[in-house]
C-alpha cells in the first residue's frame, strides 16, 4: 500500500517537473523569437555608447582576456567590464544555453568557438553585427575565418584567433628512424609503419577518436558532409572528401599505428614530450601550448605544411573562437563596441603578446611576427609555415547547427570504430544516423 | 545472528576467503587515495614522467600547497569558503530541518500523515541530479540563479534524512518519557529542545554525514546554477581548472588539480574519523528489538 502510493508520488513529482521543463523551453523559445530585430544601430551608436560608458559582462576563458579588459578599461574609463570565467568548452557552453532558455543571466559578450557559432546564431540567440557596419572589415580578417563567424546571412562576431593545420613533428624521432617530413598522407602511412616495425613502444601520432580532429581533417581532404540551409541541413559522412581521409586513416586505425592516447590528458603531455607521439596535425595555436606545457620536448619538434592527398598545399581550421554580442544583452550598442575594440582594434596586442595566433591579415603578414624564430623548435621561424597555412584553407566547410551535440555523441558512435580498430565508415554511418534522428527530432528538415 | 553468537560467544569464527575479501576491497580503497597523496608531491613535469604509484625526482608537496592557495588571487581559499558556507547553511539546516520534521511525524498524530508519509518516500527514490534542470529554471524565475541561495535552498531538503530520523525518533524516543515531561508542565518546543535531541543524538550526526557529504562533494546543481567562478564550490572550481589543459589556450596545472583535490577531501576524512564512534551507534540503533 504504501510502496504504491510512493510510486505514485513519484510519478506525480515526475510530471510536475516535465511539465515545468516544456513550460520553460517553450518561454524561451518564444523570447528567442520575438527580440531577433529589437536593437537596430549603426556605427556612431558604438562611438556614443564608449562615451556614454555602462557595465558589460564578458564571458570568456581565453587567457588573454585579463590583460585585454585591463587595457580597455584603461582607455574606456567609463565603461566597466565584468569578466567571468564560466568554464572551459562544454560548461561555459552548458551555462550559456541555460542562460538563454532562462531569458536573463547570460553575459553582454561571450566567447563562441567557430563550431559552436551556428547553433548559438541560427535560433536567434547572437546579435547581427552587420547593423553596426562591421560587414565593412572582411578585408582585413583571412577568408576561412571570416567564413567561420557567419551563420546563415547573418555575421554573429569578429574573429579572434585562428587554427589553420599543420603538422608538429618530433625531428628526432624521425631521425631515429631515418625518415623524412612526409609529403602526402601516403608516405605518412608508409612513415608511420617504419616507426611501429622499428620500436613498438612509438607511434606516428594518436587518435582515440575525436569530433574536432575528425571534422578539421575532412575539411582538409575537400569533404563538406554538413551543409545547412536555414531549416534543411544535409548530412553525407560518405561523401568523397570523407572518403579520401578515410582511406588514409583507416590503414592506421585498422593496423593499429596510431596510439589511442586521449587528447589533452596527462598521458598525452608526457607523450608528447618523451617522443612515444611522432607527430601530430595541429591548430596553428598549438605552439604556445607546447612552450608552456611540454617542457620536455623543447628543441625537439618542428612543424611542417599538412600532408596532402595530391601533393598540392591544402589545409583546414582547427579550433578558434570569436566573440559575440548575446541578443538577451541589455546593451548590445556597448557590447559591440567591446567586441570591435577586441578583435578589430587595439585589443589585438595584448592577445599577441600572450600567444595567441591572429586572424587579421596585418598581423599574419607583419615581418616581426612571421619571421620571428623561436628557440622552442630550435629556431625554427614556424609562423612563416603558419602564416602560409592560413592562406590555403580548403574552403566551403560548415558546421552544423547542432554541432556541440554531435561532439557529445560522437564517441557513441565513431569512437566505437576506434575502439575496435574497424573501419571508420561503419562508425561514421552510426553517427550520422543518430545526427539524422536528432536534427528531425528539433525541427529541422535533414536529409 | 543469536544462533551463531551461542556457538562461540566468544571468539567469532574467522573466515579465510572473506579476510581475502576484505583485503582486497581495502586496497581497491586506498590505492587511489596512495596515487592521490604520491601525486601531490610531484611537480606537472614529474607527474608526466614518473611512475602513478610512486614518488617523483623532487618533493613539491608544500610548494604545490602553497601555489594551490595563491593561484589567481587565492581563488580556491574562496571556493573553500564557499563550500563551508554551503555546508554549514546547507547541510546543518537540513539536518536541523530533518531532525524536527522526523520526530513531528514520529510521535504526533494528525490528518494527511499517510500522504506525507508517502510524499517523502517518492521523493527520496527522486535522485537530486534529476530535478536539477527544473529546479534551475524554477529558480531563474525567481532571479536566484547565481547566488548562493541557488545552492543553500536545495540542499536543506533531504527527504533521505527525514525518513532515517523518523524511524530513529520512532525507536529511540519513548512515548512514555514525552508523557511524563508534559505532566511536569514542559511546553513542546522545550521537550523537542532539551529532552527530544539528546536522546536523537546518534541519529543527528548519521544524519548530517550524510548531509555534509552530499552538499561537500555536489557538483552537478553549482555546475548548473552558478556562472560566477567567485561563487563555485571547490568540487567545480577543480573540474574548471582541470578543463582548462584542453583546446587552443590549455593551460594544464595538473599538479594544482591534484593538489587542490587532496585538499579538498581532507576535511572530509577528518569529519568522519572524528564522528566515527557517533556513527557506529547510530547504526546499530534499532537493530535489536526492544
Amino acid at each position: 500500500m504504501l510502496i504504491i502510493s510512493g510510486r505514485r508520488a513519484r510519478r506525480r513529482i515526475a510530471l510536475v517537473a516535465a511539465a515545468l521543463t516544456a513550460a520553460s523551453v517553450l518561454a524561451g523559445c518564444g523570447s528567442g523569437d520575438g527580440g531577433g530585430s529589437g536593437s537596430e544601430g549603426s556605427a556612431a551608436d558604438l562611438d556614443a555608447a564608449l562615451e556614454k560608458g555602462g557595465t558589460i559582462t564578458y564571458w570568456t576563458w581565453t587567457p588573454s582576456a585579463e590583460a585585454q579588459v585591463a587595457a580597455f578599461e584603461k582607455q574606456y574609463p567609463k565603461v566597466k567590464v565584468k569578466l567571468v570565467n564560466a568554464g572551459t568548452g562544454n560548461d561555459h557552453y552548458t551555462k550559456l544555453q541555460n542562460a538563454i532558455k532562462a531569458g536573463s543571466g547570460g553575459p553582454d559578450v561571450a566567447q563562441v568557438e567557430y563550431k559552436a557559432l551556428p547553433q548559438f546564431a541560427l535560433p536567434g540567440d547572437l546579435i547581427d553585427l552587420s547593423q553596426y557596419g562591421f560587414d565593412e572589415f572582411e578585408s582585413d580578417y583571412t577568408p576561412s575565418t571570416w567564413a567561420s563567424v557567419h551563420a546563415g546571412d547573418g555575421l554573429y562576431g569578429l574573429p579572434q584567433d585562428s587554427g589553420p593545420m599543420a603538422l608538429f613533428y618530433n625531428q628526432q624521432v624521425f631521425d631515429e628512424h631515418k625518415l623524412g617530413v612526409p609529403k602526402t598522407w601516403e608516405e605518412y602511412v608508409t612513415a608511420a609503419r617504419t616507426i611501429k616495425k622499428e620500436n613498438p613502444s612509438q607511434c606516428i601520432t594518436n587518435d582515440s577518436g575525436d569530433p574536432g580532429f575528425t571534422t578539421s581533417m575532412i575539411w582538409q581532404a575537400g569533404g563538406t558532409p554538413f551543409q545547412a540551409d536555414g531549416e534543411k541541413v544535409t548530412i553525407d559522412l560518405q561523401d568523397d572528401g570523407t572518403k579520401k581521409w578515410t582511406g588514409v586513416w583507416d590503414q592506421l586505425v585498422e593496423d593499429q599505428l596510431v596510439c589511442t592516447i586521449p587528447g589533452w590528458t596527462e598521458e598525452w603531455y608526457k607523450a608528447l614530450g618523451d617522443g612515444t607521439i611522432a607527430s601530430i596535425a595541429l591548430g596553428a595555436w598549438a605552439p604556445g601550448v607546447f612552450e608552456q606545457s611540454v617542457p620536455d620536448g623543447a628543441g625537439k619538434w618542428r612543424v611542417a605544411p599538412m600532408p596532402t592527398y595530391d601533393g598540392q598545399p591544402a589545409t583546414a581550421e582547427n579550433g578558434g573562437s570569436t566573440q559575440s554580442v548575446l541578443e538577451q544583452s541589455k546593451n548590445p550598442a556597448l557590447a559591440a563596441a567591446f567586441v570591435r575594440w577586441l578583435n578589430h582594434d587595439e585589443g589585438i596586442k595584448p592577445f599577441l603578446e600572450s600567444g595567441g595566433f591572429p586572424a587579421t591579415v596585418a598581423d599574419l603578414q607583419d615581418p616581426a611576427f612571421v619571421d620571428k624564430k623561436v628557440d622552442y623548435f630550435g629556431g625554427q621561424q614556424v609562423n612563416q609555415v603558419l602564416t602560409d597555412a592560413a592562406t590555403q584553407v580548403v574552403e566551403g566547410w560548415q558546421y552544423l547547427p547542432y554541432q556541440l551535440y554531435a561532439d557529445t555523441i560522437y564517441g557513441d558512435t565513431v569512437g566505437k570504430s576506434y575502439q575496435t580498430h574497424s573501419a571508420l565508415e561503419g562508425g561514421l554511418t552510426a553517427w550520422q544516423e543518430a545526427l539524422v534522428k536528432y536534427g528531425d527530432q528539433q525541427g529541422f528538415s535533414v536529409n | 545472528m543469536t544462533r551463531r553468537v551461542s556457538t562461540s560467544p566468544l571468539a567469532p569464527r574467522r573466515s579465510p576467503v572473506l579476510t581475502v575479501l576484505m583485503a582486497l576491497f581495502l586496497v581497491y580503497t586506498l590505492v587511489p587515495l596512495v596515487w592521490l597523496i604520491l601525486s601531490a608531491t610531484k611537480t606537472q613535469a614529474d607527474l608526466f614522467s614518473s611512475p602513478g604509484l610512486w614518488v617523483g625526482d623532487q618533493f613539491a608537496f608544500f610548494s604545490n600547497i602553497r601555489e594551490t592557495l595563491t593561484y589567481r588571487d587565492g581563488i580556491f581559499l574562496r571556493w573553500l569558503a564557499n563550500t563551508l558556507l554551503y555546508v554549514v547553511v546547507g547541510a546543518g539546516g537540513a539536518t536541523l530541518l530533518a531532525t524536527a520534521a522526523g520526530y513531528g511525524l514520529a510521535k504526533y498524530r494528525f490528518p494527511g500523515r499517510r500522504v506525507v508519509f508517502a510524499v517523502i518516500l517518492g521523493a527520496v527514490a527522486v535522485p537530486g541530479t534529476a530535478l536539477a534542470v527544473p529546479t534551475f529554471l524554477m529558480f531563474s524565475n525567481m532571479g536566484l540563479t547565481n547566488t548562493v541561495w541557488a545552492i543553500i535552498i536545495p540542499s536543506l531538503i533531504s527527504p533521505f534524512g527525514l525518513y532515517l530520523m523518523w524511524v530513529y525518533a520512532a525507536d529511540a524516543v519513548p512515548d512514555e518519557l514525552l508523557e511524563a515531561a508534559r505532566i511536569d508542565g514542559a511546553g513542546e518546543v522545550r521537550i523537542f529542545f532539551t529532552v527530544v535531541l539528546r536522546l536523537l543524538a546518534p541519529g543527528i550526526v548519521t544524519v548530517l554525514l550524510f548531509a555534509v557529504v552530499s552538499t561537500w562533494n555536489n557538483y552537478f546543481l553549482p555546475l548548473i546554477m552558478l556562472s560566477e567562478p567567485k561563487l563555485y564550490p571547490l568540487t567545480v572550481g577543480l573540474t574548471q581548472w582541470s578543463a582548462q589543459a584542453t583546446g587552443a589556450n590549455a593551460q594544464p596545472v595538473y599538479n594544482l588539480v591534484v593538489t587542490g583535490s587532496l585538499l579538498t577531501i581532507a576535511p572530509l576524512v577528518i569529519a568522519f574519523i572524528l564522528l566515527q564512534r557517533f556513527w557506529q551507534s547510530g547504526l546499530s540503533a534499532g537493530s535489536v528489538k526492544q
